[in-house]
Parts: structure tokens; C-alpha cells; sequence
């Protein structure tokens, strides 16, 4: 009943859209599956596993190599999943869109193209203390290879970051900043642009790892005015091993390759390689063919919907789950920013996260427990883990009232 | 229904030791002691020993985690005290058959620790029952005082 509502609020069919899904319509342990995993990983459309099927079964080959039918087909359409992301992020040139496998495989590209090359020992690499592992070690590993340092701006109670306390981070030795631009285990939108501003004012440019942004909010690389860009697929209905790093056409035109092999170089003798023109030159070796496919699919799934109607319609989701969990006695929700994202992170009274998490599943709901991969984010709260809840367009109210039910579920099991 | 797997995992001896665990300090007079950690999840413990030769004079642990591991720890310093370090692993290897569910694990012998039978549904929370017995392990070989990488 109360997804029919939702139909009505949001101006987008609810019901309809969930029809695209079909992983979402199965029991798990006799109970109608309620998904709110998302910030791990989303449910794929029946579009995007289409695309995959096709390409595997009809269109199977490697791409820009062979003259043959087949290989022009895998060409162009790998290509055009080019083209679909660099409209989805507003990216001025599609050789400014280099696939990778992730968000990490981003972010370690442009630790070992981009910074190491030109750093050296003492510059410092500006991150924010609620940043995700892979933001936060690819970072030490260069620290530990050439001497950077990694210098963390704090955030406060709410889990917002403290604006001033980052712009006294910035300094002469600042070589770079890279800040998340929704937070994986809290759900706070990161003030990026004035962090993008702040940076450039000293000539400090700014990686984004948009791995939990893409899925929720409006991205526009232009706008955003960053220098790196990094989200990866299987957060925005596309499959695993596949994402985008988005550069600056001069920054990536100056950067040595990451990888060498084939499909990267112009030329090889024994004596000299000349590299291949942007972006084949990140690319070597054969790509992820049918991932880069399945994410263009994925992306214009969410363009036709339109990522507006998404972001309003999870705006009024996380405020109604807001809502409701907070009324639960002895719930405390961790990541109260002013302005998140697709997340309800929280602890328990004398419960523990893990706990919650198995009663949770036998009552089909699927949350994470435990870290979420940022353990300084944790320690921050001063807590071991929490129950994170995190939501996609395709969720709904009744979902909300349904993991607000479990909980009481746990509850009543561990009372006193 | 899956209440009643949630119901045989979750034992009210489980959740009476998971709230009051017993043994629950730092023994003063240890001979043997060792840290376990789980990285997936972030529980940690800490198992005290007084060893006389090959007996477990007393024992004892803190640490936090879930109520699966708390409990284990608490009904484990229960069932170890006054037994030989050969009977804590035989008893171990019991406990490990009963909550992996590989063979059926001999309940008489078990004792109280029978109340973790419900854990062969839930094969993600093994590693939370067993990270005590891990720990109570690697304490038998850690003196104290002896040069250790734990802190």
C-alpha cells in the first residue's frame, strides 16, 4: 500500500521500476527479500544483464584489433559505453574516460601515474577522516615508497567535515586532495565543490571518489571543476570489475601509463614503446569488454529514469527512514550530516551490530554489519561496527517499515 | 518461520552469558596470555591463563564483540577450568564439530556448550564462536613475560 503512495510523490513508478529488477523479487529464508545493501553493491536491471547476455552470446570478440564483423560490433559498443558515461559525469572528451576495474583501480592509477611521478618526500596528500580504505592506502603505500605524508581533516559529531579545519590543512606542501563525495559508512555529502575551490585557490588539484555519489546525486565533472573523477560500476546497477577514472585531458596527457601491455602502446620495438593516444594508453591489455557494455546500459537505465527523480525520491526515503528509526528506543544512528545520501548507519544498545545483522537476514532483510571499510571512520564514533542500511531508488517505504519491524524483532530477542 | 533457527541460535544461556559474561577481567596472576582479533568484524579478545603444568588453575578474558563470541568466550572459561591442556583440545574439536555441523558432535560431552548447536544454520557466525577457542589456543604456547608480538 504504501509503495502505491510513493508512485504518487515521486512521479516515477515505483512498482514498474522494481519489475526491471529481478534479483529483488525472491524470498530469502521465507521471507519476501527486503534489499538495503546498496552502498555494497546494487541489484542489476534486466537491461544491463541483457546487454551482458548479448555480448557474450552474439557480439563475442576483442575489441580494436580484428577487420572481422564481429570485432567492429564489440568495438563500437564498447565505445558508445564510453561515450554513455562521459554525458552521464558531463565529461568535456571521451579521452578523458579511462575504464578501469573500480573505484580502487582509479585511485591506485592515479597514486602510481600521477603522483608518484611528481611527488616527492614531505608533500602531503589531503584526505578527510571519513574516507574509504581505498582513499585512504593507496595513499600510505606511495607514502611508503617515495615519503609523502598523509594528512586527514577532521569531521565533527554530525559527520560532516569541519570546513576550516580542512582549509588549514592546505599548505605549501599540499600536492593533492582526494575526498569522497558521499561517504560510504555515514552518508554525507562532502561539501566538493568548495573543497574543489578551496584547493584551486592554491593550485592544489582534487581527485573525487564518487564510488557512493554517482548512484544518488547529479554528477558534472565540469561543474564540480575536479581534476580526477573515480566511481565504479556495480554501485549504479552495472556489474562488478568495471568503472570509470575521469582525468583532466593535460593531466592524463602527462601521466606515464599505469599498466603496460597490449592494446596500450602505438608502436613497441625492442629498443623503444610509443604509447597509444588517450585513454587507451591507461588501457592495456584486453578490457572488460562486456562490463564496459553492462555500465553503459546501466547509466542510460538511470538517465531514463532521470537522477533527479531518483535523488527525490530517496531524499523522501531517508528522511522517512530517518524518521522511523529514530523512534526506536535505544537507537542511536551514527552520521547525522545535514545533507546525506542513501544511507542509515546505526548502533544498538547493548546489541551487537553482527547480531542485528543475522536477525536481520532471517527476517529477509539484507544490511551490512561491521566496518564498512573505513575503520577510522569507527574508532572516530567510538564504535566497533554498525548496522548499515543503504538504499536505492528502488526501494521503498514499506521496506523502510519492514527493517524498522526487524529491529524491534532484535530487540525484544536480547532484552534484558 | 525462521524464527525458531534465530530461536536455537540465540539459546537463553546464550544471551544470559553474552549480557553476563563470566570470567569477564583481566586475571591478575596470569602465567599465559594471548590477543585474538577478528579483522572481518573488529571483535577482539584477550585470554588469561594460570597454567599448573598442563592444568588450568584458572582463566579468564575481555575483549568485545557480538553476542555469539561473548558468550563463547564466557561459556568456554566455564567449561576449560581444571582441565588439562589435552582435554581443552579435545573438548575444543568437539566444540568445532558442533558448529560447523560436520559430524554430529558428541552433546554429552559437551556440557553446557551444547547451546551453541544452533550455529550450524549460520555458517557466518562460526568464526565468531571460535575466535575464544583460537585464543585460548595460542595462550597456552604465550608465556607471560616472554617476548610476544602482542602488545
Amino acid at each position: 500500500m504504501s509503495a502505491l503512495r510513493v508512485v504518487k510523490s515521486t512521479e516515477f513508478d515505483l512498482l514498474a521500476v522494481r519489475k526491471d529488477f529481478p534479483g529483488l523479487h525472491q524470498k530469502v529464508h521465507g521471507k519476501p527479500l527486503v534489499y538495503l545493501d546498496n552502498a555494497a553493491t546494487t541489484q542489476k536491471p534486466k537491461v544491463v544483464i541483457e546487454a551482458l547476455n548479448r555480448f557474450y552470446s552474439v557480439d563475442c570478440s576483442n575489441v580494436h584489433r580484428a577487420v572481422h564483423e564481429l570485432s567492429d560490433r564489440a568495438t563500437r559498443s564498447y565505445e558508445n559505453a564510453r561515450m554513455i558515461a562521459k554525458h552521464f559525469i558531463n565529461a568535456p572528451s571521451e579521452r578523458e574516460i579511462v575504464f578501469v576495474r573500480g573505484a580502487t583501480e582509479a585511485i591506485n592509477l592515479v597514486a602510481n601515474s600521477y603522483a608518484r611521478p611528481r611527488m616527492k618526500a614531505g608533500d602531503e596528500i589531503l584526505i578527510s577522516a571519513l574516507e574509504h580504505h581505498s582513499n585512504i592506502v593507496p595513499w600510505q603505500l606511495l607514502s611508503e615508497q617515495i615519503g609523502t605524508c598523509l594528512v586527514v581533516a577532521p569531521i565533527d559529531d554530525a559527520g560532516e567535515l569541519i570546513v576550516e579545519e580542512f582549509e588549514r590543512r592546505l599548505g605549501p606542501k599540499t600536492a593533492l586532495v582526494a575526498v569522497a563525495h558521499v561517504s560510504n559508512a555515514l552518508g554525507t555529502v562532502m561539501p566538493v565543490r568548495e573543497i574543489v575551490s578551496m584547493a584551486h585557490a592554491r593550485g592544489v588539484p582534487v581527485l573525487i571518489d564518487g564510488a557512493q555519489a554517482v548512484p544518488h546525486l547529479r554528477v558534472d565533472v565540469r561543474e564540480l571543476d575536479c581534476d580526477f573523477y573515480v566511481f565504479s560500476g556495480h554501485k549504479i546497477f552495472g556489474p562488478t570489475g568495471i568503472g570509470v577514472l575521469y582525468g583532466r585531458e593535460e593531466l592524463l596527457e602527462r601521466m606515464p601509463p599505469y599498466q603496460g601491455g597490449g592494446d596500450m602502446i602505438r608502436s613497441v620495438t625492442f629498443e623503444k614503446t610509443i604509447y597509444n593516444e588517450l585513454p587507451y594508453k591507461f588501457e592495456a591489455g584486453t578490457p572488460h569488454i562486456a562490463g564496459a557494455i553492462g555500465l553503459g546500459a546501466a547509466l542510460d537505465y538511470v538517465s531514463h529514469i532521470g537522477i533527479e527523480r531518483v535523488a527525490a525520491h530517496e531524499r523522501e526515503l531517508l528522511a522517512y527512514g530517518t524518521e522511523g528509526l529514530r523512534a526506536i528506543p535505544g537507537l542511536r544512528l551514527i552520521g547525522t550530516a545535514r545533507e546525506k545520501a542513501g544511507v542509515l548507519s546505526f548502533v544498538l544498545e547493548g546489541v551487537h551490530p553482527h547480531d542485528v545483522g543475522t536477525v536481520l537476514d532471517r527476517d529477509g532483510i539484507a544490511v551490512r554489519t561491521g566496518h564498512h571499510c573505513a575503520q577510522p571512520v569507527m574508532n572516530r564514533f567510538g564504535v566497533p561496527a554498525t548496522t548499515r542500511a543503504s538504499l536505492a531508488f528502488y526501494n521503498t517505504k514499506a521496506e523502510i517499515d519492514a527493517l524498522a519491524s526487524g529491529i524491534r524483532h532484535v530487540q525484544r530477542l536480547f532484552a534484558a | 518461520m525462521n524464527d525458531s533457527e534465530i530461536a536455537d541460535l540465540y539459546q537463553e544461556l546464550i544471551v544470559d552469558h553474552s549480557r553476563r559474561p563470566r570470567n569477564f577481567r583481566r586475571l591478575e596472576d596470569s602465567t599465559h596470555k594471548a590477543e585474538g582479533f577478528n579483522p572481518l568484524c573488529g571483535d577482539r579478545v584477550r585470554v588469561y591463563l594460570n597454567l599448573e603444568g598442563e592444568v588450568v588453575r584458572d582463566v579468564s578474558f575481555e575483549g568485545e564483540g557480538c553476542a555469539i563470541s561473548k558468550a563463547s568466550a564466557s561459556l568456554m572459561t566455564e567449561s576449560v577450568k581444571g582441565k588439562t591442556k589435552t582435554e581443552v583440545e579435545r573438548l575444543f574439536s568437539r566444540f568445532h564439530d558442533l558448529a560447523t555441523g560436520a559430524v554430529d558432535a558428541d552433546l554429552a560431552a559437551l556440557g553446557k556448550l551444547a547451546a551453541f548447536s544452533g550455529l550450524r544454520g549460520f555458517p557466518a557466525r562460526v568464526k565468531c564462536a571460535t575466535l575464544a577457542w583460537h585464543t585460548l589456543r595460542a595462550a597456552f604456547e604465550k608465556k607471560v613475560g616472554t617476548v610476544s608480538t602482542e602488545s
